[in-house]
């Protein structure tokens, strides 16, 4: 039997009941990396030293019942102690950090076993996990393909089974979007419901940690084990986190759904079009009340976030100076010289582009037009939202315009990459929570099937986003 | 609005990048492109629109002004590319 293919439901029961070991578990997915990931690419560092260690040692105790034994990966731009924090760039390739982000506290307690740490796009920038200084990461459906981005890495190593769960970070769409073109789920929580303490800033207001796993379950146990709050992130929400594995009532009978126009333009793909409308269907027969609706300026959301985001990003990325940490130019006598230097040699063309966009837009004389204009349509983005969820429990649509598309195909056009994030930015404006489901397969590559809810709604997403997932019965593993 | 090289060597220079002649060649072109899309908002009546601080309604966060522990002079160090008794090592400054 290929114990890869456990959900973490299934395997935390084998686990208990001694039917399998943690060991084993742990060895038949580093045996899976071995096994696939020349051609893959998930995985900057794999730890299968380190993973055993701890396989070993947990095999010797009392297993944590909430997900403990599981081998999970990290996307790079996570600090976990032992392992450099890459953030896929040049300028922290040495990276050692010196804690833990809370996250990785709250899985250690949680008995996690760190398998490795997953390719993103250089700072979680980017769609396609292209932009990445140890090259890209391969869609497992099609290698020709990219996987999406920026956690990438993390969706492609769940989709090709080479770790039980994975950890994502989602700015823009970067949970979301790869869990789309990979198959597999994806959540990006409520913004603040995970600390963000010892993620690496991207753009503070947006960024958010979430679940990238095999099932809707998995993202549930995984979320309530890394969400709650902490003193350490000023923007941490102090809220008593539900029970997310609760048997939710199925009755979908009084569900109301509304699909925002904005998000249904008639120029996305065919079949991204077709499996979205059939999982729609599903929710219509089980009785839930559809309902097109306007959120009219959400039609401003992608350029609203092409100005915060970079805007953030700059002045988050000003710490690479070569001083303190990260890569340096050693050829200068004057300071000046040796930060342009270093952070042009230490940073990629796309996070070169960003902070160009960010600084730009945050200049005298171009603030208020851009920086403060955006800032006042993400409020009336947060009002749109607010006003539909006084109308609906969850707002659905496709989570991305089209499937994985071919490697190169956007490089050379950055406006084209930003349009692949057009229906999952508007989530991060908002900070509201949002889950992307497999609806389908269009040409043997994955439909992702995005689901919204207002702030807190998580256990919405995952009532509706299990029925769906049970009905569709998507349950295609790519051939590797 | 179209950016021009000068507006994107000066903003190199506020953020401390160094381009080539073909980068900033590239990124005059890339930003009024990327730019001239996000100006869309322009058209967006925003007089009466509070702006943005948090998506979420929520109060800045203190704590007593006490001592606590912090990181370690060795841990602050660990990744500093150039040390000296002690301290970051740049290039002299006066």
């Amino acid at each position: 039997m290929d114990i890869t293919k456990f959900s973490a439901g299934d395997a935390v029961k084998q686990i208990k009941n001694k039917e399998i070991s943690v060991l084993e578990l742990t060895d038949s997915y580093l045996n899976r990396i071995k096994e696939v990931d020349d051609r893959v690419k998930a995985f900057i560092q794999v730890d299968a030293e380190g993973a055993r260690a701890r396989a070993r040692e947990l095999d010797g105790s009392t297993v944590n019942e909430l997900g403990g034994g599981l081998p999970i990966a990290i996307k790079d731009n996570i600090n976990l102690i032992g392992a450099p924090t890459t953030c896929a760039s040049k300028i922290l390739k040495n990276y050692r950090p010196v804690y833990n982000a809370h996250v990785i506290e709250k899985l250690i307690r949680g008995d996690a076993v760190f398998i490795g740490k997953t390719n993103l796009d250089e700072f979680a920038m980017g769609s396609s996990t292209e932009n990445s200084s140890f090259g890209p990461t391969h869609n497992p459906w099609d290698i020709e393909r990219v996987p999406g981005g920026s956690s990438g890495g993390s969706a492609a190593a769940i989709a090709a089974r080479e770790a039980l769960w994975a950890i994502g970070s989602d700015t823009g769409g970067s949970i979301r979007q790869p869990a789309a073109f990979c198959g597999v789920v994806g959540l990006k929580p409520t913004y603040g419901l995970v600390s963000r303490y010892g993620l690496v800033a991207f753009a503070s207001s947006l960024d958010q940690i979430g679940p990238i796993t095999k099932t809707v379950d998995d993202s549930a146990l995984l979320l309530s084990i890394i969400a709650g709050h902490d003193r350490r992130d000023s923007t941490s929400l102090d809220y008593e986190i539900p029970d997310y594995l609760a048997n939710p009532n199925s009755n979908l009978s009084d569900l109301k759904v509304g699909l925002p126009i904005e998000l249904f333009s008639e120029s996305f793909d065919e079949g991204v079009k077709v499996s979205v409308k059939k999982a729609i269907e599903i929710l219509e027969k089980k009785g839930a009340k559809i309902e097109e609706t306007s959120l009219s300026s959400i039609e401003y959301a992608l350029s609203t976030y092409y100005i915060i985001a970079p805007a953030e990003a700059s002045s988050n990325l000003s710490r690479y100076d070569g001083v303190r940490y990260g890569f340096r130019s050693n050829d200068n006598s004057d300071i000046i010289e040796m930060y342009k230097d270093s952070r042009s040699g230490g940073f990629g063309q796309e996070v070169k582009r960003r902070i160009m966009l960010g600084t730009y837009a945050l200049s005298a004389g171009y603030y208020d037009a851009y920086y403060g204009k955006a800032q006042k349509v993400r409020t009336m983005i947060i009002e749109d939202f607010k006003s539909a969820f006084s109308k609906y429990d969850v707002l659905i649509s496709p989570t991305t315009p089209t499937t994985a598309f071919k490697k190169g195909e956007k490089t050379s056009d950055p406006l084209q990459m930003y349009l692949s994030d057009i229906c999952t930015i508007p989530a991060n404006l908002a900070g509201i929570p949002a889950i992307s489901i497999p609806c389908g397969l269009s040409d043997n590559l994955p439909v992702g099937l995005q689901i919204m809810a207002d702030h807190y709604g998580e256990a919405t997403l995952f009532k509706v986003a299990k029925e769906l997932e049970e009905e569709i019965g998507f349950s295609d593993i790519p051939e590797l | 609005m179209a950016v021009s090289k000068k507006d994107v060597e000066h903003v190199a220079l506020l953020a401390r990048l160094r381009l080539s002649e073909e980068e900033v060649e590239i990124f005059t072109n890339q930003l009024s492109q990327i730019l001239e899309h996000a100006g869309k908002i322009s058209q967006l009546e925003t007089l009466e629109v509070e702006s943005t601080t948090h998506p979420l309604p929520v109060k800045n966060v203190y704590r007593e002004d006490v001592v606590k522990e912090s990181l370690s002079k060795d841990d602050a160090l660990l990744n500093a590319p150039e040390i000296e008794s002690g301290a970051f090592k740049v290039p002299k400054i006066i």
